[in-house]
């Protein structure tokens, strides 16, 4: 079956199709949180400056690291590839703009661990000159899997937070169907609009990305969903799918709605299976941002270089969205904005509930990160005293995956990795609801992130053990034989010297 | 009487014709017990505990002969394994053999080796790579740190460094455990 962009329109309507979502549902748990929103709307996007120096570190999505293809000293394009993809799960990276590769090596990048990770430095040179380009107009005269293999080219991954390469979700694998492709612009972290801005603004472009995302997935209905608090954005989308059969839904405003089983479920009412994906109950999610990176990439050869963004918090003078390069230093964009650097009490990427403090202004953007949050004293939470749990049950009633944060909470204290995983653990999707609404101030999700991490280590120490071993006792054997050899190599020598012996005897 | 005692000494000779059956049919090759123990430890090789290596030492452990405390690299974590799978009480690790210590990794001066192919053969996982007079390396993915290596080499050019954390290894710390007594202001106390 070929969708084309006429075909998927008609169908739609000559069937006289009824809306594919008829009713909302609910899920469990969640929470209200001031939006924060409306500071940094009020100014449309434009492109931020140039930036004279771009680190791009090597590990910017899920799966194995890019590969550096550059060397130090050599002048790049925008849009060059500079790093290639390594192994199947992985991402190739791209120059940004145009300029010399000046550094190759450690640096402090956007993480949790403030470590430092392997980057490539490049200096601009201000010409902003592009590579050459390769745009396809008909995509759907291309095959899907040709039409994934642009877009793993491109260096596209999931640009709502997480990171996975997108080509492998838009493969829905053998003898499975898609009936429905949600695209996510909900958006419910408090201060965060930079979907919110690339709606307003680019609906177009993100109906073109989603139709070629059908066209590869052969999706039987499409949608788009967001938050009720957008009503521009709403509107917008809802022109730009005027005559489609594409749906465009508001759900409502509750923290996190945004998230992708959260938000199959209060479409479709359907669960993603434990340990399961989208794609077995049908349904693939893709961001917002990720549909306008498709779409570049296919109808103007452009690979992702860029992203909208939002710069906010009681700290930032003019909060507002940006279209940045991926590698432009946090500094330039808090210089760009105006900042008060006496009184930024933490200095966040991504958002209050699921962001984290970065150690310094020097580290660049990357490919996930949808906004820079300049926390002031006042909108920073006091650090309250951490008390004992209560068994209250407030953080079960507010788990949006019904989980039991409390029973992980004991066996995480009590540093049982197997039972924790009992109560799936790895389910657990580190929104930030339960350690929110906890009366004790128990920074809850911080022991999730601790348990899931060191049962990943155990596991990484299990399989060294095991290959250790491995090599101890091929070891041995060789030892063995190479001894074995020895012996009958000594008896046969003596054999013929004693045979020698006996004929000389003889004679 | 006498039928009391020729039937229990029949299903006695039956029974134990069973048994002796069975314990032929389904013999188990090996020790499962020192398998077991063998897959709880940490596979360094070092010797530290006394035996020529992992194996030998699970084995010493289920035939009673060794305590479960003496495996450095497997630390407080592998103790208590040790302890649940044998029922036993967990115990401190004995210091007479070794300490635990952050994981390390042997790294060989290249200016200084002369390639006497000492360490090779010392390296109870054939980490090492080089040949006699040629230049000898550490394979750093499969070295276990066991320090081996460190005491044959005739001219110390071989370093334990802690092993460097990456990013991709990197693990969260255990938060700040609650306080036991709720924090009142200064002044609550009546």
């Amino acid at each position: 079956m070929v969708v084309s962009r006429t075909a998927a329109g008609r169908t739609g309507f000559a069937q006289g199709r009824t809306r594919v979502i008829r009713r909302l549902w609910k899920f469990n748990g969640g929470v209200h949180l001031p939006g924060h929103k409306d500071e940094s709307t009020r100014l449309p996007v434009t492109r931020a400056h140039l930036p004279k120096r771009l680190i791009l570190p090597l590990h910017q999505h899920i799966g194995e690291a890019a590969e550096a293809v550059v060397k130090v000293g050599d002048h790049v394009l925008k849009g060059q590839m500079i790093a290639h993809a390594k192994g199947f799960v992985s991402a190739p990276l791209h120059a940004p703009s145009s300029g010399t590769v000046v550094e190759i090596g450690d640096l402090p990048v956007p993480h949790p661990s403030g470590l430092n990770a392997p980057c490539i430095v490049m200096e601009t040179d201000g010409e902003d000159r592009w590579t050459e380009l390769r745009p396809h107009c008909d995509y759907d005269q291309l095959d899907p899997s040709h039409l994934r293999n642009i877009i793993r080219e491109a260096g596209i991954v999931g640009l709502g937070g997480a990171g996975f390469p997108s080509f492998i979700k838009l493969n829905p694998g053998p003898g499975k169907t898609v009936d429905t492709l949600i695209l996510n612009g909900v958006e419910c972290e408090p201060y965060i609009t930079c979907d919110d801005m690339l709606m307003r603004e680019r609906g177009q472009e993100i109906i073109c990305g989603l139709r070629i995302m059908r066209h590869a997935l052969h999706a039987r209905a499409c949608v788009i969903a967001m938050e009720d608090n957008k009503p521009e954005a709403y509107a917008a989308l809802l022109a730009a799918t005027r005559g489609t059969d594409i749906e465009v839904i508001q759900v409502p405003t509750i923290y996190p709605a945004g998230g992708e089983k959260q938000l199959i479920k209060v479409l479709t009412g359907m669960e993603v299976p434990s340990n399961g994906l989208p794609i077995h109950i049908g349904i693939v999610c893709h961001n917002v941002g990720t549909a306008v990176a498709v779409y570049r990439a296919i109808e103007h050869g452009e690979p992702l270089i860029s992203r909208y963004m939002t710069i906010t918090g009681g700290n930032i003078v003019q909060p507002r969205n940006l279209e940045v390069l991926i590698g432009t230093p946090v500094k330039d964009l808090l210089d760009e904005c105006g900042w008060h650097p006496d009184t930024l009490e933490r200095l966040v990427m991504g958002g209050p509930m699921m962001g984290f403090s970065l150690p310094g202004d020097d580290v660049p953007v990357i490919k996930t990160t949808n906004c820079i949050l300049a926390m002031t004293r006042d909108d920073a939470p006091a650090h309250r005293p951490v008390m004992p749990c209560i068994r209250c049950g407030a953080c079960a009633d507010a788990c949006p995956v019904n989980l039991l944060p409390q029973q992980l909470y004991w066996h995480a204290h009590a540093k049982d990795l197997d039972k924790i995983q009992e109560y799936d653990l790895f389910d657990c999707i580190e929104c930030g609801c339960c350690s929110y609404v906890c009366p004790s101030n128990i920074p809850l999700v911080h022991y999730y992130r601790y348990a899931k991490t060191e049962i990943w280590a155990a596991e990484r120490e299990k399989q060294k053990a095991e290959q250790a071993r491995i090599r101890h006792e091929f070891r041995l054997q060789r030892i063995d034989r190479e001894k074995a050899e020895r012996a009958a190599k000594h008896a046969q020598k003596k054999e013929e010297l004693t045979s020698i012996t006996t004929k000389n005897n003889e004679e | 009487m006498l039928a009391a005692i020729i039937t229990l000494g029949l299903l006695a000779a039956v029974f134990g014709l069973v048994l002796g059956y069975a314990a032929i049919r389904f013999k188990v090759e090996g020790d499962p017990l020192a398998d077991k123990i063998n897959a709880i430890l940490p596979q360094t090789q070092c010797g530290q505990c006394g035996y020529p290596g992992c194996r030998p030492y699970a084995e010493a452990i289920a035939k009673g002969e060794a305590d479960i405390n003496q495996c450095a690299p497997g630390g407080e974590a592998g103790i208590v394994k040790l302890a649940d799978l044998l029922g036993r009480d967990p115990k401190p690790l004995s210091e007479a053999h070794g300490q635990v210590k952050p994981k390390m990794l042997a790294v060989i001066d290249e200016a200084t080796c002369i390639g006497c192919t000492l360490c090779i053969q010392a390296c109870p996982v054939d980490a090492i790579l080089g040949a006699a007079k040629q230049l000898h390396t550490v394979i750093a993915s499969e070295c276990t740190g066991c320090e081996l290596c460190v005491a044959p080499c005739p001219v110390d050019c071989i370093t334990m460094e802690p092993v460097k954390k990456n990013i991709r290894e990197w693990t969260w710390s255990f938060p700040e455990p609650p306080q036991e007594e709720p924090v009142l202001p200064k002044g609550a106390h009546g």
